[in-house]
């Protein structure tokens, strides 16, 4: 089991190999399918986004809703496939890595190796677990999407499995 | 005849909801259990230990089990000695989800399919209803994700394909499905009926208990060879390659034309939701 603190470098995602288990830390924000059009919809009209996607980690994730004593809800990872014709152009334009669950297309393997990034795929339907592991929840961005809005995300012991390496192996 | 007021349908799936959302079924937990045991791949047999200790940290903190709370399937078999008075039906059904999915934290995942606006407040829910024999009525409820929603088929087979093709049209809806909804899943499969009717079956098919098998000898087969053929598949937890791809197949039949062989394939994840309760 790998620990490891996001962002990484360079280094870090050359020695990541598909199949590895690793225990995530650090800052990653959510977006699925609501937030990814919305995103292309300012790309494609010039406009800066209301975050940094250079280096970011985006999570495929909606979260439940935080009850008032938690810093977060529920929060697995959904589907990444259907994010499957956004990650290939967010990648190239600077996305760190991915976080989500299920095996995603070729172009989306190739810009992880092109760009020398991973994809990491969370074990799906451990929402508890995962909203455990959230210490801190902030929507920074479209939140009238509800659970479909960006949040940023301070995560601790987070485990995931390497589904994607920069060499270009895959776990699927 | 009884009379039953609709408030009390209301409140007895506001809890079953409140409860579904926090908890799988103890059958599923019994068949994630089970086949951690059996799994062989390092990879999986660790998806599998992190999917039990989401039980237990779901359980002990009361949050849901998965972040997809669902969309409120909820099934009434209404006696028809039963007269329902108060607001009418589904209000009360709808009132219940509303309400419960508020108190209890849970995600809001519906919305209009063209414009993917949310309705905010998780209905309407996907209510059937039966009308049936007695004075008692009958409910079920399971919230349903729709990662395992979407890998979901309907085949319309030819007479001639009979129980090969239909074991052949599960293994392909859930190889097709591979690592996307969640293995190891539960398969609900309709077989007969109509077009609509099929569909219905297959969902039911999902509200027996992992690892029960039809009452009908050679639809329990089916649902045994299914179950052998998947699980060859090598899909694995999570699609990582494993022994344990489902985690049980379930099959309803029903009469159909003499010129069609409908089969309904309907995934879930290993995240089994259902409460039953009877009024």
């Amino acid at each position: 089991m790998k620990r490891l603190t996001l962002p990484l470098s360079e280094k870090d995602f050359e020695q990541l190999n598909a199949g590895d288990s690793v225990m995530l830390s650090g800052v990653i924000l959510t977006a699925r399918d609501c937030a990814h059009k919305r995103i292309f919809e300012y790309l494609a009209e010039g406009r800066e986004l209301p975050f940094e996607l250079k280096g970011a980690v985006i999570y495929y994730a909606g979260p439940c809703p935080a009850k008032p004593d938690q810093p977060s809800g529920s929060c697995g990872p959904t589907t990444s496939a259907r994010m499957d014709s956004f990650a290939p152009a967010l990648l190239d334009l600077g996305l760190g890595a991915i976080i989500g669950k299920g095996e995603m297309c070729d172009e989306v393997r190739e810009a992880i190796k092109r760009n020398k990034s991973a994809y990491f795929a969370a074990i799906g339907g451990a929402g508890a677990l995962y909203g455990k592991a959230i210490k801190k929840s902030v929507c920074i961005a479209f939140d009238d999407l509800l659970s479909e809005a960006v949040y940023r995300l301070e995560i601790e012991n987070f485990p995931a499995v390497v589904a994607y390496d920069c060499k270009g192996g895959s776990i699927y | 005849m009884r009379i039953l007021d609709t408030v009390e349908i209301e409140e007895t799936i506001y809890k079953m909801a409140l409860h579904a959302g926090v908890n799988v079924t103890p059958s599923c937990r019994k068949a994630l259990e089970e086949a951690r045991v059996k799994e062989s791949s390092p990879a999986c047999a660790f998806a599998l230990d992190t999917l039990i200790k989401n039980g237990d940290v779901a359980g002990e903190n009361q949050m849901p089990v998965c972040q997809d709370t669902g969309m409120a399937v909820v099934m009434l078999e209404i006696g028809q000695d039963v007269f329902l008075s108060g607001k009418p039906l589904n209000e009360a059904v709808n009132s219940a989800v509303r309400r419960a999915y508020a108190d209890g934290y849970f995600r809001k995942s519906v919305c209009d399919p063209l414009t993917r606006k949310n309705t905010g407040d998780n209905t309407p829910a996907a209510i059937h209803t039966d009308i049936c024999a007695g004075e008692r009525v009958k409910i079920t409820f399971m919230p349903k994700g729709f990662g395992s929603e979407n890998m979901s088929r309907l085949y319309m087979l030819k007479p001639a394909q009979g129980i090969d093709g239909i074991i052949e049209a599960v293994c392909e809806t859930v190889r097709l499905a591979g690592s996307r909804p969640c293995p190891p899943v539960y398969v609900g499969v309709g077989i007969g009926g109509s077009f609509d009717t099929c569909a219905f079956l297959a969902k039911k098919a999902l509200t027996r208990d992992i690892g029960s098998r039809n009452p009908r000898a050679d639809v329990a087969e089916i649902e045994q060879k299914a179950l052998e053929k998947i699980n060859g598949l090598n899909i694995g937890c999570q699609g990582f390659h494993g022994d344990v791809t489902a985690l049980s197949v379930s099959c309803e039949c029903a009469p159909t034309h003499i010129a069609g062989l409908p089969v309904a394939v309907n995934i879930q994840c290993h995240c089994v939701r259902c409460e039953k309760e009877i009024l």
